[in-house]
């Protein structure tokens, strides 16, 4: 456990190439569906790192798409006797998560990672935290869940808040496994009526700010309001974003993002996880989509 | 199945870190010694942030057996704003707009990184007047580590307002004032938005061209379906992938008709099937692009069954 502890913040460098993986098992997760696959060759990824998927099997069967593999971030990850289970959350809403959604125990997976840079240990982002506050949003709850688990291994204590739109676009639940979440829902279906969000407002005022380790996942929308939350309160926050992005690994430069000192990072290499004062907005053109 | 073996197979070859990559067949393109056919398409791959990635293991198994570089522009270039992908059936459109740290910034940054590479390294460049071209190709062919160069000809010579690429004549006048600045190979990337690449391939080579490469991506768009309004930053872009292969067989056919040097093909290629097909058509390499994007090691693998393909003496003209 210690050991996995610290490794938590250090970037795992991934095998070169792509690789087969056994598909283990494929649940549904109320609107969102939770797959597994067996990586036999491959590291034990860090929190808020991502992999390249793909079938092997009927991956353009339809009108030539999906064509691309479809980046994901790890939602939770073990070690186990025959290799490194992945998990992964996914909503089908295009053709390539259709197909990932449709995954069937015993199917194979094209996976290239662990890529880019996870989440920083909350003593790195905030010397004053005591501890870390998790926010997710909709289907990017996923590498929430493993970041917490590596925190809670590692004795760091972390509230977590997660938030959905509506029953159908919620899930991911069970990869947290604890009671102590916080949560919202804009229908009003669950926990608070409204957005995550403003559960995270109720944390930043007062004190707790200045000692506030923020990491956050979601929509484009909701990470803006996180970051210039944080902004405006003065709390350190790493945002996992997300982009079009054709490689994964700083080949296509697809996923370009704004920089605040101008010009552009690439996603794939200098993120997904991003400090919130790098960036002057999360909504990417583009993201989201 | 058998693309995992022969990935495996390259592995295996490479186990000593002597020899990286995967086994031949070796071939000779404008004096440089390749020790197989496969080349990265330039602005397919990133040496320098896929050693970041995958660490040493990328150079103990480099999948091609020449680096060609992204484009070098003279000054440095952000690139355009996003979205710059978008998805196509069997491909994709990109509108990347050339994101570099200029000659300078390459020259010091760059260039020593990739002195590093266990293969020769083939600059690519791009300017939009002759004097700039001229200051690219001085500065690059004079330092240490460039074996060649390629001239990216797919812009607008500002001064004429015609695309080189596109145009004989500006082609030839280009290769005309390049050429005696040095001896080192030049080869030049040819655009497929022509009738027929062939003219700037023969212009290319009359020019003092060491050999022609194509093709370059299709000139593309895509609509966002919730605004109507085009979707890609920069509005248009270049359409690479499986859904470019027929376009490229038929380009490469052409200019293998109309040119004496080598000539490097590339297009859509996903497997050592397409790669030898276009060596079939008259390819002395090839080179592969958005294939890198689907699987970082590609180059080996197709390296690894191009070389099945030719040892099987198949008739290597698909139907």
């Amino acid at each position: 456990m210690s050991r996995a502890a610290s490794e938590a913040s250090a970037r795992v460098e991934a095998p070169l190439g792509r690789r087969a993986c056994e598909v283990t098992r494929n649940v549904p997760s109320e609107g969102y569906r939770i797959f597994s696959a067996r990586d036999r060759d491959g590291p034990e990824p860090a929190a808020g790192q991502f992999y390249m998927l793909a079938s092997e099997r009927g991956w353009g069967s339809e009108d030539g798409r999906p064509y691309l593999a479809r980046a994901f971030s790890v939602a939770d990850s073990e070690r186990e006797r025959d290799g490194v289970r992945l998990d992964f959350l996914v909503q089908a809403v295009g053709p390539g998560t259709e197909r990932l959604a449709a995954l069937e125990p015993g199917e194979r997976l094209w996976i290239h990672g662990p890529l880019g840079q996870p989440f920083s240990p909350p003593r790195e982002l905030n010397p004053a935290a005591p501890g870390a506050i998790l926010i997710g949003g909709g289907i990017g709850v996923a590498p929430l869940a493993l970041w917490r688990r590596r925190l809670l291994a590692a004795g760091v204590p972390a509230r977590v808040l997660l938030g959905f739109r509506d029953r159908a676009n919620a899930g991911g639940l069970e990869l947290f496994d604890c009671s102590e979440i916080r949560l919202a829902s804009e229908d009003g279906h669950r926990g608070h009526r409204g957005y995550v969000t403003d559960l995270l407002g109720v944390l930043l005022e007062g004190d707790e700010a200045a000692g506030a380790a923020v990491y956050a996942c979601g929509p484009p929308a909701m990470l803006e309001a996180v970051r210039a939350m944080c902004a405006a309160a003065g709390a350190p926050c790493e945002l996992a974003m997300e982009a079009p992005m054709a490689c994964g690994y700083g080949a296509c430069f697809g996923c370009a993002v704004p920089l605040a000192e101008g010009g552009y990072m690439r996603l794939c290499v200098d993120g997904p996880v991003v400090r919130g004062d790098r960036i002057e907005t999360a909504l990417i053109p583009g993201s989201g989509h | 199945m058998t693309h995992s073996a022969a990935t495996n197979t390259a592995a295996g070859s490479a186990g000593n870190g002597a020899v990286p990559g995967p086994a031949g067949p070796a071939v000779e393109l404008c004096g440089l010694k390749l020790r197989h056919p496969v080349l990265n398409g330039s602005g397919t791959f990133d040496a320098i942030a896929a050693r970041r990635v995958f660490g040493e293991e990328l150079w103990r198994r480099f999948p091609f057996s020449a680096f060609v570089s992204k484009t070098i522009t003279p000054e440095a270039r952000a690139g355009n704003p996003p979205p710059r992908l978008w998805e196509t059936p069997a491909g994709m459109i990109n509108s990347i707009g050339l994101p570099n740290k200029g000659l300078e910034g390459f020259l010091a940054a760059d260039l020593p990184a990739l002195a590093e590479l266990p293969v020769p390294l083939i600059v690519s460049v791009m300017a939009t007047n002759r004097d700039d071209f001229a200051r690219l190709v001085g500065g690059v062919a004079a330092a240490e580590g460039a074996a060649a160069l390629e001239l990216n000809i797919s812009c607008p010579n500002v001064e004429s307002g015609l695309v080189v690429g596109e145009s004989p004549e500006e082609t030839r006048a280009l290769l005309e004032r390049l050429r005696p600045l040095t001896e080192k190979p030049l080869i030049v990337k040819l655009t497929p938005n022509v009738p027929s690449p062939a003219p700037v391939a023969a212009a290319a080579e009359a020019g003092g061209a060491d050999a022609v490469s194509l093709i370059n991506t299709l000139r593309a768009a895509a609509i966002d379906p919730a605004s109507g309004a085009p979707w890609l930053g920069a509005e248009r872009g270049g359409l690479s992938g499986p859904a470019v292969r027929a376009i490229a067989l038929q380009q490469v056919r052409e200019v293998v008709a109309s040119v004496t040097i080598p000539v490097i093909g590339m297009g859509g290629i996903a497997s050592g099937r397409d790669a030898a097909d276009l060596i079939a058509a008259g390819a002395r390499a090839v080179a592969v692009g958005t294939e890198n994007f689907r699987d970082p090691a590609a180059g080996g693998r197709i390296a690894a069954e191009l070389a099945e393909e030719l040892a099987a003496g198949t008739d290597t003209f698909s139907a």
